[in-house]
């Protein structure tokens, strides 16, 4: 059985970044920007489609210019609410705008490893195992692809990885690693084939998808074509820019807002003028670049502002947004992670953005770490809290106990706080010994979250695919490679189904 | 020559002011200083104080691309004096770098190429979704001592392998270095598709590439795949 989801929201603590002259300003620089400088699609399809609606379209730099009445136009079609589906109903998630659903991040390409601790390139097996450990936890709602399955050929490669979690948790997926026509074509299908087929698809996505965008003002021609497949089966779709301030966007976090803004609304106002009323969705990691290197840091103030700006972006839009927070730079699970994704997570979900990445990954969404998931969980479910706000009635007021223990007294025995200390937030991960058990037993929070992931690992048994299913799942899986001309790579549910067929 | 003349075109670059670098090498040509001298006791001076800069943290990658950027427009100016007088600049080392195939991310393979062509390598730049057969025929063509290769995504990284086989069985490799780069790059990936060295950034390229120069001929694996150059050692 998958944990019950337990979500943020409704919120009791809100933050808004902008105020609505600010996001006036913003929404209107973006819509400068699209008319006047443009985005590029490098995809035929894309700009035959920008051309039959009026876009101004020049076939030789791909760059798209769209009047601003064209995207007002084509983002007014787009729905504000829909439900995320998952295999196990109990566990859809509608985006609701009153809550925060968390992912697991990706797409990283190393494992720290649980036993030794080392580092090694990602595969296949390591996809399975974090969607189970993922499934065992009630802050992930749904699942990101946490790292890439670098053992499976790069054609069909996205599609072994949708079928591990598929096959080892009964939450939603949503992949960032589907970035052609030809893989989101079959994950349709392997979506279509779980809930019953492809008008069964639209009612309950238990698939979506998420493009990223090229910073500054460009998309990926695959990601593009790959996202238009989503929007006609009427799978969520969404385009996450990654605009980093002082590089791949402006300096400024207002400056690289409006760049991020205008590459995500041109691509889902696209989806829309293809497939009016199909369900989109803003997606965004921003952050700004480290000025001595120039590499993406994932945290740091910008990084934790775009957090707490984005969701309003979306809101103005009236669409859900995909807020990419946690994705720390640091390390290790140390004070650094702990300082990023905690901010991070904090600002983002404190701004209502409905779906909330990622858990576990290091070193900027490059290394994945069970003791880090673990651990973002816990941040996660801190900030859950936090973010119930402060209840103010006459049973919190607490005046009966008040009057009862009076001056000089404690609350310890008192009704009242056996009535509601079982709502007070519990740590599994903070060191709250007292220091002389900590020096003489040792341990602590990465060791605690170590032992906790192998806890979960040798006891959480997910629901399994039923075997016809899996077996036509993987036949998808087998027929992509045939079509690719690569030799047919065994699929995470193989094993399953010969011990079923020896039994 | 005057020291005006110099102190202009130092300046130029120091400031990262691309029109005043053209200018400043188009006046030195006026004044008839020797394309080379220009080149070495101006624009590189101005080079080697930003360099210094950025080496103790007062200045900034953007600082660096201005002044990298200033330094290509005077050579732009200065290089074609230097051909029609017959003399040559001495080369770091030729270096062909790209993006593999089937992926379209340009701008850190851009910064790696800026930055090493203004410190004194001579950069071909194929731009993106190279095949394996143009890394080859360049490296040849260009008589290449570096092929840099970029890749974003880890579908494409495999494409990395794909060129070093290619610069293998062409017979290329060695004494030709490979240095490969991207997001998704690590040091065991480098190493396990034998590249010769990978950065994880474009500062810590320029070092790889100066040390790769340097241990041409000896092993390659020493060339320090898996670790990350020093800070603002580059220059």
């Amino acid at each position: 059985m998958s944990a019950p989801l337990n979500p943020i929201g409704p919120r009791g603590l809100r933050i808004e970044a902008l105020d609505a002259d600010a996001i006036a300003r913003i929404h209107e620089a973006t819509l400068h920007v699209i008319e006047h400088v443009g985005v590029r699609f490098p995809s035929d399809r894309a700009l035959d489609i920008w051309a039959a609606a009026g876009g101004e379209v020049d076939r030789a730099t791909y760059v798209v210019k769209a009047p601003r009445a064209m995207i007002e136009a084509a983002l007014v079609t787009a729905p504000p609410v829909y439900p995320l589906a998952a295999r196990d109903a109990a566990l859809d998630l509608p985006l609701d705008g009153e809550h925060v659903y968390a992912a697991t991040d990706g797409c990283g390409v190393e494992v720290s490893d649980l036993e030794t601790g080392e580092r090694r390139p990602s595969r296949l097996a390591d996809v399975a195992e974090i969607a189970r450990l993922a499934d065992a936890l009630d802050e992930v709602a749904f699942h990101w692809i946490p790292v890439s399955a670098q053992d499976r050929p790069a054609p069909s490669r996205s599609l072994h990885e949708l079928l591990a979690c598929w096959a080892n948790s009964t939450k939603h997926v949503q992949t960032e690693s589907i970035v052609t026509e030809r893989e989101a074509r079959a994950a349709v299908e392997m979506a279509a084939a779980i809930v019953g087929g492809r008008d069964a698809l639209r009612v309950r996505p238990v698939l979506s998808m998420m493009q990223c965008t090229t910073s500054p003002l460009g998309h990926d021609g695959g990601s593009i074509d790959a996202g238009l497949v989503a929007a006609e089966a009427g799978i969520p779709v969404g385009y996450m820019t990654m605009a980093s301030a002082a590089f791949t966007g402006p300096a400024t976090v207002a400056g690289s807002l409006v760049v991020g803004n205008a590459e995500v609304i041109a691509a889902l106002a696209l989806m829309q003028v293809a497939y009016p009323g199909c369900p989109v969705y803003y997606a965004a990691a921003q952050t700004a670049i480290d000025l001595r290197s120039g590499a993406y840091t994932g945290g740091g103030p910008e990084d934790f502002l775009f957090g707490a700006a984005t969701n309003q972006l979306a809101d103005f839009y009236h669409v859900p947004l995909s807020m990419g927070a946690f994705a720390t730079g640091a390390k290790a699970p140390d004070w650094q992670a702990g300082v990023e994704n905690s901010l991070s997570c904090f600002l983002a979900a404190a701004s209502g953005s409905d779906m909330l990445l990622g858990l576990g990954l290091l070193n900027g969404s490059r290394i994945f770490s069970h003791e880090q998931l673990l651990l973002d969980a816990e941040i996660y479910s801190i900030v859950r809290a936090t973010l119930k706000g402060i209840p103010v009635d006459d049973e919190d007021l607490a005046l009966e106990a008040i009057a009862a223990v009076g001056p000089a007294g404690d609350y310890l025995t008192s009704p009242h706080t056996r009535r509601h200390m079982r709502a007070m937030w519990k740590t599994r991960f903070m060191d709250r010994r007292p220091m002389g058990v900590v020096e003489s037993e040792g341990g602590g929070p990465r060791a605690w979250a170590n032992a906790k992931a192998r806890e979960l690992l040798a006891t959480h048994v997910p629901e399994p695919l039923e075997p016809g299913l899996a077996r036509a799942m993987a036949g998808i899986v087998g027929a992509v490679e045939r079509e690719a001309g690569v030799e047919p790579a065994p699929t995470v549910v193989d094993a399953m189904l010969l011990a079923g067929a020896g039994r | 020559m005057t020291d005006t003349e110099f102190q202009a075109m130092r300046q130029a670059v120091i400031d990262g002011d691309a029109d005043a670098a053209e200018a400043a090498a188009r006046a030195a040509i006026a004044a008839g200083i020797p394309p080379l001298t220009a080149i070495d006791e101006g624009f590189m001076a101005g080079m080697k104080e930003v360099g210094a800069g950025f080496a103790a943290g007062d200045l900034f990658l953007p600082d660096m691309m201005l002044a990298a950027r200033a330094m290509q427009r005077a050579l732009g100016v200065l290089e074609p004096e230097l051909k029609a007088s017959a003399t040559e600049r001495t080369v770091a080392g030729r270096v062909v770098i790209g993006t593999v195939a089937g992926d379209i991310h340009e701008i850190g393979k851009n910064l790696v190429g800026m930055l090493l062509s203004t410190s004194g390598f001579e950069v071909h730049d194929l731009g993106v979704n190279v095949s394996a057969e143009r890394f080859v025929a360049a490296a040849r063509e260009q008589r290449a001592d570096i092929v840099g290769l970029s890749a974003l995504l880890t579908t494409t990284m495999t494409g990395q392998r794909t060129v070093i086989a290619a610069l293998e069985e062409a017979g290329l490799r060695p004494p030709l270095k490979v240095m490969v780069g991207g997001a998704p790059v690590t040091g065991s990936w480098a190493k396990d598709i034998g590249a010769d060295g990978y950065s994880e950034d474009a500062m810590g390229a320029v070092e790889l590439a100066k040390r790769l120069m340097g241990a041409a001929g000896a092993d390659a694996g020493a060339a320090g795949a898996g670790d990350g150059a020093p800070e603002g050692a580059a220059l």
